[in-house]
């Protein structure tokens, strides 16, 4: 084997020109077709009977840019809830998906628990979750209710929480019980065993759908909007009466992606490194 | 017994200290589900177990305070991919023993010295040959100063080439003076290191002694008829 740069054969030469000239020519009819979608899509849009209507009730620019601060002020609020509310699906998810893997007679009370509030929050609609809490919860006049805002979180933190829940307990069932012998052939306990070698393997498993059900959250903060609190939503809800034009929406949802972004990049470069890392195994 | 079928049935087993015990038998006559019954892993429908003069079968006794007395390794190596070398080897020691850790890691250190990895304590398991996996698992075991080892086929799964570093290991712990249970296809080794060999056909105890005995003048014609097949293998 000589060192240095392989120089290649008059075959792979040819090879290589005739998928370079394959590729030109597929880009150029991607290119061609694309257009073609896009002046028509332009074409039946901008030729609709209504479009100057609805031109000027969602697209309006000066009205875009007079709502635009109190818009940007009430996704502030969204940011924080999202934080806040998925630290703490992620922790209740975690807990009731541990407790519905506790074998034995005795826990069966805390399993079935741990199944029915997966199985009930999965099934009602967030929507009507929210609408329970903020206003039912108020009614039964405790001491020490919280304020709308909390009880809008909590609603979207128990519905979650479900659906993190399901998901990690799919990550600790695929951890393969030959990991769960070795640690117990060595006298690590139940416990100890969760701690150190089944949860931090399942996590890792199971990051990618974690951070799928994290974007999915980030959008639904903006339903906490409907118990009253000023978020992007409420904001451009105002706007929107104020101005009897639909063009705050639009920004609150160019807004809502901007901050999806990031969150979507990472999740998707999660998913991919996970995705190469099984099949580089097999 | 699992679900009806009866996978050990009637068997008398007697391991002393510094004995070295192998198990043989053909696949499905009970050697993995004896070793997982041995430390308490699968548990027994009937009869007893005695560790030490200690009956752990009882149900009073705690499992996971046996365990600790018992290493297990088993033929799929099973170290924990999420955690480097010295992280495997030191878990049980730290968490389960209650060591402190620089006592912890300055043992697991020694140990990996002698058997020649001692670079690879800052490695992950996917980084290593399966003759090296297999090693670690080992001194994962023995980290623990159990009183008894399980070996679980632990050379079955590996390339021919790596099944000699393995042994040379185990060879070395006889010599230490471990008590150990190893189930086997590798007849010349069990012939060399065990002080007794078991052969296991259907659950039962078909034949037990010597290995001089067993394995070159079997009584029983079921013995004869698996050693038979084992020598035209090659393995014997």
């Amino acid at each position: 084997m000589t060192a240095g740069l392989h120089r290649p054969s008059d075959i792979q030469r040819e090879r290589i020109t005739y998928r370079r000239r394959q590729t030109v020519r597929s880009v150029l009819v991607a290119a061609f077709s694309t257009a073609v979608v896009g002046v028509l899509l332009y074409v039946a849009v901008t030729g609709a009977p209504g479009w100057d209507r609805v031109r000027t009730s969602f697209f309006n620019p000066g009205i875009a840019r007079e709502s635009f601060p109190a818009v940007l002020e009430g996704l502030w609020l969204n940011v924080r809830m999202l934080v806040v509310c998925a630290a703490l699906a992620l922790a209740l998810g975690l807990f009731i998906a541990v407790l519905r893997t506790l074998r034995g007679p005795v826990f069966f009370p805390v399993r079935a628990l741990a199944t029915g509030y997966t199985y009930v929050f999965r099934g009602i609609p967030l929507i009507i979750v929210i609408y329970l809490f903020a206003f039912g919860i108020p009614g039964l006049r405790l001491r020490g209710t919280p304020g709308v805002l909390v009880l809008g979180g909590a609603a979207l933190v128990v519905t979650y929480g479900a659906y993190l829940a399901e998901v990690f307990r799919a990550g600790i069932e695929s951890v393969h019980p030959s990991q769960l012998a070795a640690a117990r052939s060595l006298g690590l306990t139940y416990r100890q065993t969760m701690r150190h070698v089944v949860l931090p393997q399942a996590v890792r498993r199971v990051a990618p759908p974690l951070l799928n059900d994290t974007v999915a959250l980030q959008k639904d903060v903006g339903l906490v909007s409907l118990a009253g609190p000023i978020d992007a939503v409420r904001a451009a809800q105002i706007a929107t009466a104020e101005n009897f034009n639909y063009t705050p929406y639009v920004v609150a949802a160019v807004l809502f992606v901007l901050l999806a972004l990031p969150l979507i990049a990472v999740t998707d470069a999660v998913t991919l490194r996970a995705a190469r890392r099984q099949s580089a195994g097999i | 017994m699992f679900g009806t079928a009866v996978v050990l049935d009637d068997l008398d087993l007697t391991v002393a200290e510094h004995e070295v015990v192998a198990l043989i038998g053909a696949s499905g006559s009970g050697k993995s589900t004896l070793m997982r019954c041995l430390n308490l892993l699968t548990e027994i429908d009937d009869g007893t177990i005695h560790l030490d003069g200690e009956e752990i079968t009882d149900p009073r006794v705690n499992p996971d305070r046996v365990r600790q007395r018992i290493g297990m390794v088993f033929q799929s190596f099973n170290l924990f991919p999420h955690m480097t070398v010295l992280d495997n080897i030191t878990l049980a020691p730290t968490r389960v023993h209650r060591r402190p850790v620089a006592e912890a890691r300055a043992q697991a250190a020694e140990w990996l010295g002698r058997v020649g990895l001692a670079d690879k304590a800052d490695t992950y398991p996917d980084r290593l040959s399966g003759g090296q996996q297999q090693r670690v698992a080992i001194v994962r075991a023995l980290v623990n100063n159990p009183r008894l080892l399980l070996l679980d086929e632990v050379t079955s799964a590996l390339d021919p080439e790596l099944v000699g570093e393995v042994l040379t290991m185990i060879r070395g712990l006889k010599t230490d003076g471990m008590t150990m249970v190893l189930a086997t296809h590798e007849m010349g080794f069990a012939r060399d290191v065990a002080d007794q060999v078991v052969f296991l056909d259907g659950g039962r105890v078909l034949e037990s002694g010597p290995p001089a005995r067993v394995l070159r003048s079997p009584v029983e014609p079921r013995t004869r008829q698996f050693l038979s097949r084992i020598i035209e293998a090659g393995r014997l």
